[in-house]
């Protein structure tokens, strides 16, 4: 009887990485609330309407570059190239900064141009930006964070780790959150 | 396959992919912190999502008898009340920003607190991976960071109950204006903030505990487990997790919204506001229904979030203390994946009255009404189960079957609100109260008694005193129906939900002796659930200690762990699945575990 426990199964993904693609799932959900909400609100009345920051195509860009970063650096983790793997995290870090840097500058132009985002002189059109394009940002930084923790993971002398799943669940977060700014910035102007 | 079997196999064997990688009988060492508080043994989370989960249902009970007292004798003070609500029963009689308070708090916290968290966080965390045959959660870490986002939930909101201008009063569902601006009501203010926060902290929860059941689920299952052969609990538990996933984070949405219009005077909810005292304010342009598409698209999957592991602890229990398998096993996993996609389809039959379009409700009628017909398989699958069984009336049966009573009384009245012309004259009546206090808080409370009389023995190695079990269960069950019918009657009549004092109300003074009435037997089914308290504590050390494995004689792998089952579950590798989890009274055996091979001269099995 207890040979019959031998197993030839099929590889089943690693459960991190599928708990990463439900978060995603998750995610996705609070972004849809949210823009179904603009649209809905942009139907009704006293809707500003205003062209999108030109920063916002530079961000687009940065964040672009971002993912090639990011897909180098897990395939120089696979290859156990850990110089490279620590300068491509690098990069994609500080490209991550870069990105919600512009976003905000973004906002500071907004509000440059008397297009309020916050307050009693508020349009909903622009306050929904803020919250929508701010809960990016957030997620962004989330990514931030996860990736400076792994950078100094990779520093560590105590700890060597030989599996690829942290790297691959961080760089699935990462061109998540990159796929849904392209899915926000397509919405804001041609959808929305 | 026994314990012993595999203590003696293990080492000869090859683990599998996944799990069974570490072999946790010689745990890591274990201080009283890292196995009682900090701890990442699903159980012991379970425990603490439970025993929470007790202490808000106290706090919850005590506040609905608090206005139940109000409701029930209104001309009539109480100078203990002043003793020991001060300024919130000036007089010894509760204030009516008291009573607000009340309401809503009674409504968060069971809601929320006691059905979401120590229903679903309990089972799902206790009964997922020692059914699916896990060691752990797929993320131990992440569970426990999901419990302790609970208690800082739970603190927050105890915490708004002490300030100045006390918690948040608007209702349960917290719509703007009342929750979006301060100078609404004396709720309004630091308490809304903090109830803002404390949610926010639970929906993080929420999500945390709900990513793992889902992980663990799908891809924790022990060899042999396909999803076909997973108990109903199992199922119920899998989808459950799945709506919260998916809608909890819609709230969240709404509630950054709400944020930004408190504190940063954005318009997303209000418009044209005039505040007596205050003036008129200049927001503009907002649309305070828009809140309440974004909670409902929460609300509406949360009552099934409370509902369905309710009903999944009930097949299971009602099938092995039947001694019969599950009738229409297949037809109770479509009628769960039926109602979880209807769950996300109806949250506008909360807004009949709303002005929306009509053409639109109707649609949202029928989609409604639909869900009769999953609810209708469920429990004709469930009287199917008992009819002609060879049935046990354990205290935790008899919770099961009164929850199937309870969701035929109270899905029936589901029909009836369902319809957006009848909505019109029961919207925000005592009928509504009546149909979701029965339907769901009610029977949602029943099927987590079940639960914690069927696995107590597995969860503290001790049974639960069937005596008193027994008193617990009647009383309840005859005081809730006692509570919730008369109310019925009362919303036919139009008496409006949520009012202060109907005594002075010239329509509804006929109902004085009913709502004391009312008020009477709520107090002493308050009374029956702290004598459950007693028992479950008193068990937990006193009790009559389990000395068999498989004390119900059930099928499940739970029941092959040792009594008191260490951090890791089995000793040894994890045992095999060979067949489904309803193998009761097949070729004359009375069960055959899931462990157990088939045999060759069986007769067709799953």
């Amino acid at each position: 009887m207890m040979t019959s426990v031998q197993t030839n199964e099929p590889k089943r993904i690693h459960p991190h990485k599928f708990t990463m693609w439900v978060a995603m799932g998750s995610i996705v959900m609070a972004f849809a609330g949210l823009t179904s909400a603009y649209i809905v609100k942009k139907n009704q009345s006293s809707w500003l309407e205003f062209d999108l920051p030109v920063v916002f195509w530079y961000s687009t860009a940065v964040i672009l570059i971002s993912s090639v970063t990011m897909h180098l650096a897990t395939k120089a983790f696979k290859a156990r190239e850990m110089g490279r793997y620590r300068t491509l995290m690098t990069v994609t870090a500080a490209l991550g900064v870069l990105f919600i840097v512009l976003q905000y500058l973004g906002f500071v132009n907004l509000e440059a141009n008397n297009i309020a985002l916050v307050g009693a002189k508020s349009n909903s059109a622009a306050s929904f930006l803020l919250v929508i394009t701010g809960l990016h940002m957030v997620h962004v930084l989330g990514g931030v964070i996860a990736l400076l923790v792994m950078f100094i993971r990779a520093y560590s002398s105590k700890t060597k780790t030989y599996s690829s799943v942290p790297v691959e669940v961080a760089g699935t977060y990462w061109h998540f959150v990159d796929v849904l700014w392209i899915y926000l910035f397509i919405f804001y102007n041609w959808i929305g | 396959m026994s314990n012993e079997a595999v203590v003696h196999a293990h080492g000869a064997v090859a683990t599998h992919e996944g799990h069974g990688d570490h072999h946790h009988e010689h745990h890591h060492h274990e201080t009283f912190i890292t196995k009682y508080v900090f701890s990442q043994d699903h159980k012991m989370i379970a425990k603490q999502f439970l025993i929470t989960g007790m202490v808000w249902a106290v706090l919850g009970g005590l506040m609905s008898v608090l206005f139940r007292l109000q409701l029930g004798y209104p001309d009539a003070t109480f100078p203990w009340l002043e003793d020991i609500l001060g300024k919130w029963a000036k007089g010894g009689r509760i204030t009516q920003e008291a009573y607000y308070a009340l309401v809503t708090t009674h409504g968060t916290v069971l809601v929320f607190f006691v059905l979401t968290a120590g229903l679903s966080g309990t089972f799902a965390n206790f009964l997922i991976p020692l059914q699916v045959g896990a060691r752990d959660m797929a993320s131990p870490f992440m569970n426990m960071l999901s419990y302790w986002f609970f208690f800082a939930a739970s603190i927050v909101m105890l915490s708004s109950m002490f300030v100045e201008t006390g918690p948040f009063s608007g209702g349960w569902t917290a719509y703007p204006p009342l929750s979006a601006l301060g100078d609404a009501s004396p709720g309004s203010k630091t308490g809304m903030d903090m109830w803002l926060i404390s949610m926010a902290l639970f929906v993080v929860s929420s999500l945390l505990g709900g990513l793992n059941y889902i992980a663990t689920v799908l891809n924790m299952r022990t060899k042999g487990m396909s999803m076909t052969r997973l108990p109903l609990t199992i199922w119920a538990l899998f989808f459950t997790a799945v709506l919260g996933v998916l809608s909890f984070p819609v709230l969240f949405s709404g509630f950054i919204l709400l944020i930004f219009d408190r504190n940063f005077g954005t318009s997303f909810y209000l418009s044209d506001i005039f505040i007596n005292g205050v003036g008129a304010l200049p927001n503009e342009g907002g649309s305070a229904i828009l809140y309440q598409h974004l909670f409902w698209f929460l609300g509406h999957p949360e009552v099934y979030i409370i509902l369905l592991p309710a009903m999944g602890m009930v097949s299971e229990i009602l099938s092995v203390n039947s001694r019969k398998p599950i009738f229409g096993y297949m037809a109770m996993i479509g009628s769960l994946f039926a109602i979880a996609i209807l769950a996300f389809l109806v949250w506008a039959h909360h807004m009949f009255v709303t002005g929306l379009n009509p053409f639109l409700g109707s649609i949202f009628v029928l989609l409604t009404l639909l869900i009769a017909v999953p609810s209708a398989i469920k429990v004709f699958n469930w009287l199917t189960t008992l009819w002609r069984g060879n049935i046990r009336f354990t205290p935790g049966m008899l919770f099961a079957i009164g929850f199937v009573s309870l969701f035929i009384s109270g899905g029936l009245t589901g029909i009836w609100l369902g319809n957006s012309a009848l909505d019109i004259h029961l919207h925000d009546t005592y009928f509504v109260i009546a149909h979701f206090h029965i339907v769901m808080g009610v029977a949602s409370m029943f099927g987590m008694f079940a639960g914690i009389y069927h696995w107590f023995p597995k969860m503290y190695g001790k049974y639960l005193n069937n005596t008193m079990g027994y008193i617990h269960f009647w009383v309840t069950l005859a005081g809730a129906y006692l509570i919730f019918w008369p109310m019925h009657y009362e919303g036919l009549a139009g008496m409006p939900r949520r009012y202060y004092d109907y005594s002075i109300w010239e329509s509804f003074k006929q109902f004085v002796e009913l709502n004391r009435f009312i008020s009477t037997v709520a107090m002493i089914v308050f009374a029956v659930q702290l004598l459950f308290l007693f028992n479950f504590f008193y068990s937990i050390f006193k009790g009559r200690k389990v000395t068999s494995l498989n004390p119900w004689g059930a099928t499940t792998l739970e029941w092959t762990t040792p009594i008191n089952p260490g951090h890791g579950n089995w000793v040894g590798e994890i045992p095999e699945v060979h067949r489904w989890a309803y193998d009761y009274g097949k070729d004359g055996k009375e069960f055959i575990a899931q462990t157990t091979p088939v045999g060759a001269d069986e007769s067709e099995h799953h």
